[in-house]
């Protein structure tokens, strides 16, 4: 293994036009998202040296270790190695940093002023005067689909608020607890007992503590969800950002994880993003495949205890036989699935599409998931798992 | 370059290019190196092979849920220390009592304390199955591999170990964790590649018994829709069946080595898909 040992630290044989070449293979890499510091690019340095740089590859492969830290970072790579050391088109502005000023201008971007905390005036109307909480008391049971842009935007505090509300699980860490358990905190007690002359006369205990159960929300932007699509993604992109261990996916006929894109606190940016990364919104739906995709690629994250909730409307054009397949199999991998149907909330609802009659034997919970007051269910279900 | 393949190759383990240069790179750079990719593609044997080829003492930290630094660094000998205690009716002062005397070293301790001519290589085995508390602690001891025990003060390592951490990736790993370290994805290797290994992995295997399970194996990961693809343990522990129940045996019946879910069995046969193999 000698020749592992010592590598030249930044000789003068790396020149300016190296700097300058990983200077713009981390722009185009930042400029796709991924994160590239100071760090990086001094390590990505020391590591040219330490590699056969006339080796075309082995330099490639040496940046890729240092720059890449995901895997989905390694097409990024390749994408911007091109871009600077191959014949690849030089990188493009990404179009999205323009649009996003506009976009801000045009949505509707805060809520109504409450009336409440608004000073009495001399010539105060004494007639009754909606307040802020009436307004949220109208929504709760107002269908997502009837909503207006002013609604849309009051309600998306309250949906803050509801996606705070998360499962929780024993972990195994204990801490110290008042309460008589079954384990003594001898941490405690050797201290105590150097008080009393080496006996453990003073008891202490350890009890477990609480810590997030995970959750994957999985939610259908197919054509016939797009009235609730908007509602249930801010709902997802509040909980992402609220808590930790949450998952998020979409789709209409195939299945596209958001999670990253919905991360970060600028709302309107981070919906912006999912929308961007979801290629079939509006679509069609093949549920089965899409919860297929689920089960086989995110297995593992869905495996360890997960809260997993559907939010679909059940309108299946794949093969219901996959769906029921799937949906067996998920409910044997997660801890509770629940599934969210905006169709249920009405009165005279019967799950006859042929994708529901698949799905319902596999359900923990049908909710509705349409309204304020059926997500604030969810959260007391949530609660209580 | 070659000679980091030769060395991880001279322990049984076969390495592409792209991992045999990430594996010098950590060694060179001295940075930690983070090993994902599917079960059973040999995340854990690269450090195993690493240490044997470097003649380093290999120190092993499994994760789990919970791990705290009372698992991974230092404990203290409680029942001990209360016998103790006891003994000497309450005579002991407090600084005999937290001595080294009554100190339990755990892994990461371990590896700080090593000798400075015995090179370590310390192997963070399935990271993502410790908490964000548990992260956040081994990001600070990868920076300057340091611990500090309040009661004995602040140990640093006399030589920084050569670090592998792996993850399954069930949960992602936090940005800061990675940016510290060196990154590599694990693939399945090529068929060439896979019968190479069996080679290596089992002496003297006929010919016969390797092409054919690697071909098997190859044919399963090319299903789309198994709920778990055989990784390259299975393979090797197929050929070792195989060797044991005989060269003719059917493979579907000894399917059980590579697929663990019933439902990925009953589609296989009931597609034919090892037919001929």
């Amino acid at each position: 293994m000698s020749d592992l040992a010592g590598p030249e630290l930044g000789g003068p044989e790396l020149a300016d036009g190296v700097t300058n070449g990983l200077a713009e293979l981390a722009a185009g890499l930042r400029a796709q998202g991924s994160r590239v510091g100071m760090g990086e690019l001094l390590t990505a340095h020391r590591a040219l040296g330490a590699v056969d740089c006339t080796s075309r590859e082995d330099a490639k492969l040496a940046l890729r270790a240092v720059l890449c830290s995901d895997r989905g970072d390694l097409a990024k790579f390749e994408f911007a190695f091109l871009a600077v050391y191959g014949s690849g088109a030089p990188l493009g502005q990404s179009p999205f940093d323009e649009l996003t000023g506009l976009e801000r201008e045009a949505l509707p971007h805060a809520g109504f002023q409450s009336n409440a905390g608004a000073p009495p005036s001399d010539d105060a109307d004494l007639s009754p005067v909606p307040a802020a909480w009436s307004e949220v008391e109208l929504l709760g049971h107002k269908d997502f689909a009837n909503y207006t842009d002013a609604e849309m935007a009051i309600a998306r505090v309250l949906i803050a608020r509801l996606a705070q509300r998360g499962p929780t699980r024993l972990s195994r860490r204990t801490r110290p607890d008042r309460r008589r358990g079954h384990t003594p905190d001898l941490r405690l007690m050797v201290r105590a007992s150097l008080r009393t002359a080496g006996q453990p006369i003073e008891r202490h205990w350890r009890a477990p503590s609480r810590r997030p159960r995970p959750v994957v929300l999985v939610c259908d932007v197919s054509g016939s969800m797009t009235p609730y699509a908007r509602m249930l993604l801010q709902y997802m992109h509040a909980s992402v950002a609220a808590r930790r261990r949450v998952e998020a996916f979409a789709f209409g006929t195939r299945l596209t994880r958001i999670t990253n894109e919905l991360g970060g606190r600028d709302h309107d940016r981070a919906l912006e993003r999912a929308t961007e990364a979801v290629v079939d919104f509006s679509g069609g739906t093949r549920i089965g495949d899409a919860l297929a995709t689920l089960n086989r690629e995110h297995g593992r994250r869905v495996g360890r205890g997960a809260v997993v909730v559907i939010l679909s409307d059940g309108w299946d054009r794949g093969d219901p036989d996959e769906l029921a397949l799937e949906m067996a199999r998920l409910r044997r991998s997660a801890h509770r699935l629940v599934w969210l149907n905006p169709l249920a909330a009405h009165p005279e609802f019967a799950p006859l599409t042929r994708g529901m009659r698949a799905a319902i034997p596999h359900t923990d919970e049908l909710l509705a998931g349409n309204s304020l007051a059926s997500l604030e269910q969810l959260a007391v279900i949530l609660e209580e798992i | 370059m070659e000679a980091a393949t030769e060395a991880l190759a001279s322990q049984g383990y076969l390495a592409d290019r792209p991992l045999a240069l990430a594996v010098q790179l950590a060694v060179v750079l001295e940075q930690p190196l983070l090993l994902e990719g599917e079960a059973g593609v040999g995340k854990t044997e690269v450090a195993r092979a690493l240490a044997g080829a470097t003649g380093a003492r290999l120190i092993r930290l499994q994760c789990h849920e919970g791990i705290d630094v009372h698992h991974a660094v230092y404990d203290w000998d409680y029942p001990r220390q209360l016998l103790a205690l006891r003994a000497a009716e309450g005579g002991v002062d407090e600084g005999e009592l937290f001595s080294r005397r009554f100190l339990l070293r755990r892994p990461l301790l371990d590896a700080l304390e090593a000798d400075a001519d015995q090179p370590v290589v310390l192997l963070i085995d399935e990271i993502d199955r410790a908490d964000d508390e548990f992260e956040a602690f081994l990001l600070e001891f990868l920076a300057d591999f340091a611990v500090t025990i309040p009661e004995l003060g602040t140990i640093t390592a006399a030589r920084p170990p050569v670090v592998v951490l792996t993850s399954n990736r069930t949960r992602e790993l936090h940005d800061a964790l990675k940016r510290r370290c060196l990154y590599h994805w694990i693939d399945y290797p090529s068929a060439e590649l896979e019968r190479e290994i069996v080679r290596t992995r089992i002496p003297g295997v006929p010919e016969s018994i390797a092409n054919r399970v690697v071909t098997a194996v190859g044919r399963l990961r090319e299903q789309g829709d198994l709920y778990k693809l055989p990784g390259v343990g299975e393979t090797i522990v197929w050929a070792r069946a195989l060797l044991q129940v005989g060269d003719d045996a059917e493979l579907e019946e000894t399917l059980g080595v590579a697929l663990k879910v019933h439902e990925d069995v009953e589609r296989v046969i009931a597609r034919g898909v090892l037919d001929g193999v």
